[in-house]
C-alpha cells in the first residue's frame, strides 16, 4: 500500500499546479499538514497581534498621547489579548502537538484524522469571525467595530445596554467556534495517545511531550467547556432576553467572572504545559542526558493539571470574596508552585553534568527557564491575596503574565521552531540568524517586561489609554516601548530566517540533533505514512538504544 | 564514562561571557525593583505619588509588611535557583560548534534520584506553608477588622466614568473628590466605605491607603482606610469600565478633624442664590442639564451625573481629568469630548453667550 502511494506521488508530483497544491492543503487530513497549517495560521496572527501591541505601546510612550483615540485603544487591547491567547498561542501548541504526537508515539496519523481537519478549520474560522468584526461589528447601530470589552470581557460591559452593535457578538462567536475546535483537538490528542502507541511503548515509556499533551487534552475538555457555555449564556442574554450576567435585571457580574476564570486559569496551564513539553524534549538532547526524574516530571504535570482547576478565583481577589474564600484560593495558588518548581529543578538536574550545546533551541529553553522562574515568583506574590489587592489589575500583573506567556511559552515555542524546523521542512535554519533572533528578542523582552512591573507598583492600572504626567510613570513607559522595537526586530529576523531556510537551507538529514525520539528515525520531512514499518520500542529513548547497543536505556528503566 | 577534569577548568575560564551577561541582567532587575520600592513617591506630605511601598494607612501598611516578607523569600529562591541555572550552563557548556575540543563521548547518563526529588519537594512545601500562614493572618486582619464607634461611613458609587460619594450620617453628597478625616492612632476615626456600582464594574484603588476593591453592580462591597497623615492621595479606577476608564481618577483629601468638620458644614449649606447669574441659572434649569445633575434646593434633581451643589469647592472637574478653572468649565460645557472623549455628558450645543452665562452660574455654586 505504502509503496504504491509513493510511486503514484512520484509520477504525478514532479510539478503540481499551484491550484492543485492548495487543494491538497485544504482537503488534507494528514496530521503533519494540519500541524503546519495550525502553525502558519498562528504565525500570521502573531504578526497581527504584535502590530496591535506595538500600536498600544506607541500610544503609551508619553503621557497624554494622541496617537490613537480611547475607543481605538480599547479595541486594540481587546483584540491583542484575544488574538494572542486564542489564535496564536493555542494554535501554535496544538499545531506542534498535532504534528509531533503521531510521529513521537510511532503511528501513522491521529486517531480521528477528519475530526483533526474539522478542528483546525473551526479554529481558523473562529479567528476570521473575530476579525470580521472590523467590517461587520457596526451592525445596525453604527456603534463601533471591533470589540472593546477586554479579553476577559467582564459583564455587564458585554450586555446590550453597554455594548451596542455586533462587536461583542463576533468576539463571543469567534471564541465559541474556535472553542469547539479546541475540544475536538483535545479528544483527538487523548484518543491518539491512549490508543495508537507503537508496540512496546507503555505509558511509562512515552516521550514526555506525549504525556504532557495527554494532560493538556484533559484540561482542554474540562476548561474550554465552561467558556463555551458562558458564550452561549452571553448570547442568550444579548438576543433572547436572558439575564445571566445582566446586573441591572438581577443577573450577576460575578457569575461571568467565575465562568471565565474556571476556563481562564487552566488555560494558562493549557498553554504552558506544552511549553514544558518542548523544554522536556529539547533540554535533554542538547545536554546529552536523559530527562532527570521522568516519573516525577509526569507526576508533577498531572498534579498541575488537577490543581490548576482549583485556583481560578485568584483572579478575583478584589471582587469582595469573604476572607475564607481569599484564604482558600491563596493556599491552592501557592501549592501549585510546588509541582512547577519541581519541574524547574528537574530541568536543571537534566543539564547538570551534561554537555550543553548552546544552539538556538537550547538558548531559547535556557531563556525560558530563567524567565519562567521569575514569572513563577511574581506569581507567588500575586497569589498572596493581600499583595494582590495592590498588584492586581495593575501593570505589575500585565508584566507578570507576559513573563509567563512571552518569556515562558513563546520562548520555548521559538525553541521548538528551531528544533523541529529541520524535521518539518527537511532543511536546516541559519544558526547565526537564529542567535541574532535570540539576543534581540531577549534584550527586547527584558526591556519591555522587566520595567513594566514598576509602574504597576506605582499605581498604574492596566487598560488605560493614557495617563497623567507627574506620577513617576513616564520613564518606565518609555523604556517599555523601546523594548518593543527590539522584539519586533527579533521577530522579523525569525520570520526571515524561516523563509530563507525553507528554500535555501542545507539539507537536514533524518536526525540533525543526534536525538532519541521516534520522529528523528523518519526522513525529513516525513512521508505521508510516517513510518514504512511501525517501530517497536523498548525504552523512552528508542534511538539511543539503537545508537548505543552496548548501553541501552531499557536496562535502567 | 571518563572524567573531564582538566578540560573543565578550561571550559570555566572561557565560558563566563554568557553567565556574566545573565548575572548582570539579574542585578539590573533586582536593582530596579529596589529602586522602585525605595526611591519613588519622593514628594512628601501634600500629594504623595501613588506607591504601594509608601503606605499611609493600616490596610496598605499590613500589605506592605507582608509584601516585604514575600519579596525576601521569593528573592532568596530566585538567587538560589538562578545561581544553579547559571552554574550548570557555565560549567557544563560544551565548547565549539559541534564539540571541537570535546572527546565526542556522551556524558554519564543519569536518570534521576529519589532523594534529590524528595528534597526539592519537601523544601518548597515548607516555604509555601510559611508564606500561606503569614498571608492568612493579613487577610484576616484587613478584611475582618471590626468597625470602631468613631468610624465615618461613606457610600461610594461607581459610574461611567466618575465617583459619587454619599455620607449618610452627615447628610452630604458629593462627587469625585473624597474628603475623609485623618485618623489619630489613639482615638482612631477610620473611614468605612460601602462600594456600589450604577453600571459596570469599577475598582477603588488609592495605593498609599489600601489595596483595591471592586465596585460591582448588584453587589455590595466594603473596604476601609485610616490615613495617618493629612494631604491629597491620588489613585484611579482599576477595573476596565468602558471608554474613559483611563480618566476615572480618584482624589482622596485627608483633612485634619477641624478641616473636615468645616468641609462638612460647608457641604451641608443650601445652595447660594447669586442674583448676578440669573441668566445662566434659567438656561441651566430649562435645558437637559437638570435631567442628570442635581443642585440641592432647586428644580435640578438629576441623579445620573455628579451633584453640582458645591461644584466650586472642588479642585477638578470630570473626575480629576482637568483643573476646575473657568476656561475648563466652559470647554467642558461646550464639548466634553475635548477633555474626555467618550464621557457620557453630551455637548449641549449652547451659543457662546449661553455658554458664558451657564459658566457664570456654575461659578456661583460654591
Amino acid at each position: 500500500m505504502a509503496s504504491e502511494t509513493i510511486a503514484l506521488d512520484a509520477v504525478a508530483g514532479g510539478r503540481k499546479l499551484i491550484g492543485e497544491r492548495l487543494h491538497d492543503w485544504v482537503v488534507t487530513v494528514d496530521h503533519k499538514k494540519l500541524g503546519i497549517l495550525y502553525i502558519l495560521y498562528a504565525l500570521f496572527f502573531l504578526v497581527v497581534g504584535g502590530i496591535e501591541a506595538t500600536i498600544i505601546r506607541i500610544q503609551l510612550i508619553v503621557p497624554r498621547n494622541h496617537f490613537v483615540s480611547p475607543q481605538t485603544f480599547n479595541r486594540l487591547f481587546t483584540m491583542h489579548g484575544t488574538t494572542m491567547i486564542f489564535f496564536v498561542a493555542m494554535p501554535l501548541v496544538f499545531g506542534f502537538g498535532t504534528y509531533l504526537i503521531p510521529l513521537m508515539i510511532g503511528t501513522r496519523d491521529m486517531a480521528f484524522p477528519r475530526l483533526n481537519a474539522l478542528s483546525f478549520w473551526l479554529t481558523a474560522f473562529g479567528g476570521l469571525l473575530l476579525y470580521f468584526s472590523f467590517i461587520g461589528g457596526n451592525g445596525l447601530y453604527g456603534a463601533g467595530n471591533a470589540p472593546d470589552v477586554g479579553w476577559f470581557a467582564y459583564a455587564p460591559l458585554t450586555e446590550r445596554a453597554f455594548s451596542l452593535g455586533h462587536s461583542t457578538d463576533f468576539w463571543s462567536l469567534g471564541l465559541l467556534v474556535s472553542g469547539i475546535g479546541s475540544i475536538g483537538t483535545a479528544v483527538n490528542f487523548i484518543t491518539t495517545i491512549l490508543c495508537m502507541r507503537c508496540p512496546g511503548m507503555t505509558l511509562g515509556k512515552m516521550p514526555l511531550l506525549a504525556w504532557l499533551n495527554l494532560v493538556v487534552g484533559g484540561m482542554v475538555i474540562l476548561a474550554v467547556s465552561p467558556l463555551t457555555a458562558a458564550q452561549v449564556m452571553l448570547s442568550i442574554d444579548r438576543y433572547l432576553g436572558g439575564h445571566f450576567f445582566d446586573a441591572q435585571a438581577g443577573g450577576s457580574a460575578v457569575l461571568w467572572m467565575h465562568f471565565f476564570w474556571i476556563f481562564g486559569h487552566p488555560e494558562v496551564y493549557i498553554l504552558v504545559v506544552p511549553a514544558f513539553a518542548f523544554a522536556s524534549e529539547i533540554i535533554p538532547v542538547f545536554s546529552r542526558k536523559p530527562i532527570f526524574g521522568y516519573p516525577v516530571m509526569v507526576a508533577a504535570t498531572v498534579c498541575i493539571g488537577f490543581i490548576s482547576f482549583s485556583v481560578w478565583a485568584h483572579h478575583m481577589f478584589t471582587v469582595g470574596m469573604s476572607s475564607y474564600g481569599n484564604t482558600l484560593f491563596t493556599i491552592t495558588t501557592m501549592i501549585i508552585a510546588v509541582p512547577t518548581g519541581i519541574k524547574i529543578f528537574n530541568w536543571i538536574g537534566t543539564m547538570w553534568g551534561g554537555k550543553i550545546l548552546l544552539k538556538a533551541p537550547m538558548l531559547f529553553c535556557i531563556g525560558f527557564l530563567f524567565q519562567f522562574l521569575i514569572a513563577g515568583l511574581t506569581g507567588i506574590m500575586l497569589g498572596a491575596s493581600p499583595f494582590d489587592w495592590q498588584l492586581g489589575n495593575s501593570y505589575f500583573v500585565v508584566a507578570h503574565f507576559h513573563y509567563v506567556i512571552v518569556g515562558g511559552i513563546l520562548f520555548t515555542i521559538f525553541g521548538a521552531f528551531y528544533y523541529w524546523f529541520p524535521k518539518m521542512s527537511g532543511r536546516m535554519y541559519n544558526e547565526t540568524l537564529a542567535k541574532w533572533h535570540f539576543w534581540l528578542f531577549l534584550i527586547g523582552f527584558h526591556l519591555t517586561f522587566d520595567f513594566m512591573h514598576i509602574p504597576g507598583l506605582l499605581g498604574m492600572p492596566r487598560r488605560i489609554y493614557t495617563y497623567e504626567p507627574g506620577r513617576g510613570w513616564e520613564i518606565w513607559n518609555l523604556i517599555v516601548t523601546i523594548g518593543v522595537f527590539f522584539q519586533a526586530a527579533g521577530t522579523l529576523v525569525f520570520v526571515g530566517n524561516l523563509l530563507w531556510s525553507m528554500f535555501k537551507g542545507q539539507a537536514a538529514g533524518n536526525d540533525p540533533w543526534d536525538a532519541w525520539t521516534l520522529e528523528w528515525s523518519t526522513p525529513s520531512p516525513p512521508p505521508d505514512y510516517n513510518f514504512a514499518t511501525i517501530p517497536t520500542v523498548e525504552s523512552r529513548r528508542p534511538l539511543w538504544d539503537i545508537k548505543h547497543p552496548e548501553d541501552p536505556d531499557w536496562k535502567y528503566e | 564514562m571518563p572524567e573531564q577534569g582538566p578540560e573543565q577548568v578550561n571550559v570555566e575560564n572561557k565560558v563566563p561571557g554568557t553567565a556574566r551577561k545573565l548575572a548582570a541582567l539579574a542585578v539590573l532587575i533586582c536593582g530596579f525593583l529596589l529602586a522602585a520600592s525605595l526611591c519613588f513617591g519622593a514628594a512628601e506630605n501634600h500629594a504623595p505619588l501613588p506607591n504601594i511601598f509608601r503606605p499611609e494607612s493600616t490596610p496598605a501598611d499590613s500589605i506592605f509588611h507582608l509584601s516585604i516578607l514575600v519579596l525576601i523569600i521569593t528573592g532568596l529562591i530566585f538567587l538560589v535557583v538562578f545561581s544553579l541555572l547559571v552554574y550548570s550552563v557555565a560549567k557544563y557548556r560544551r565548547r565549539g560548534a559541534d564539540g571541537e575540543g570535546d572527546d565526542g563521548r556522551e556524558p554519564p547518563q543519569v536518570y534521576g534520584s529519589n532523594q534529590v526529588e524528595l528534597a526539592w519537594t519537601v523544601i518548597p512545601v515548607l516555604i509555601v506553608l510559611v508564606l500561606f500562614l503569614a498571608t492568612a493572618r493579613v487577610i484576616q486582619s484587613v478584611q475582618d477588622a471590626p468597625k470602631p464607634p468613631g468610624a465615618i461611613e461613606i457610600v461610594a458609587v461607581g459610574h461611567q466614568f466618575w465617583w459619587e460619594y454619599r455620607y449618610p450620617a452627615l447628610g452630604v453628597v458629593t462627587a469625585n473628590e473624597l474628603h475623609v478625616p485623618v485618623s489619630d492612632p489613639i482615638r482612631p476615626s477610620p473611614t468605612f466605605l460601602t462600594l456600589l456600582s450604577a453600571d459596570t464594574d469599577h475598582s477603588f484603588w488609592v495605593p498609599n491607603l489600601a489595596g483595591k476593591t471592586d465596585l460591582i453592580p448588584n453587589r455590595t462591597n466594603h473596604m476601609w482606610i485610616d490615613p495617618y497623615k493629612t494631604g491629597l492621595y491620588v489613585g484611579q479606577c482599576a477595573q476596565y469600565c468602558g471608554t474613559q476608564h483611563a480618566k476615572m481618577l480618584l482624589r482622596v483629601y485627608v483633612d485634619s478633624p477641624e478641616q473636615f468638620d468645616q468641609w462638612v458644614q460647608q457641604q451641608k449649606k443650601p445652595v447660594v442664590v447669586d442674583g448676578s447669574a440669573d441668566q445662566g441659572r434659567r438656561i441651566f434649569q430649562s435645558t437637559a442639564c437638570v435631567n442628570c445633575h442635581a443642585v440641592s434646593g432647586t428644580a435640578a434633581a438629576g441623579q445620573f451625573g455628579p451633584d453640582l451643589t458645591h461644584l466650586m469647592s472642588r479642585d477638578t472637574i470630570a473626575a480629576g481629568a482637568a483643573p476646575n478653572t473657568r476656561e475648563n468649565l466652559r470647554a467642558w460645557l461646550q464639548n466634553p469630548d475635548s477633555i474626555k472623549p467618550g464621557s457620557l455628558m453630551p455637548a449641549m450645543q449652547l451659543s457662546d453667550k449661553d455658554l458664558d452665562a451657564v459658566t457664570d452660574y456654575l461659578e456661583t455654586l460654591r
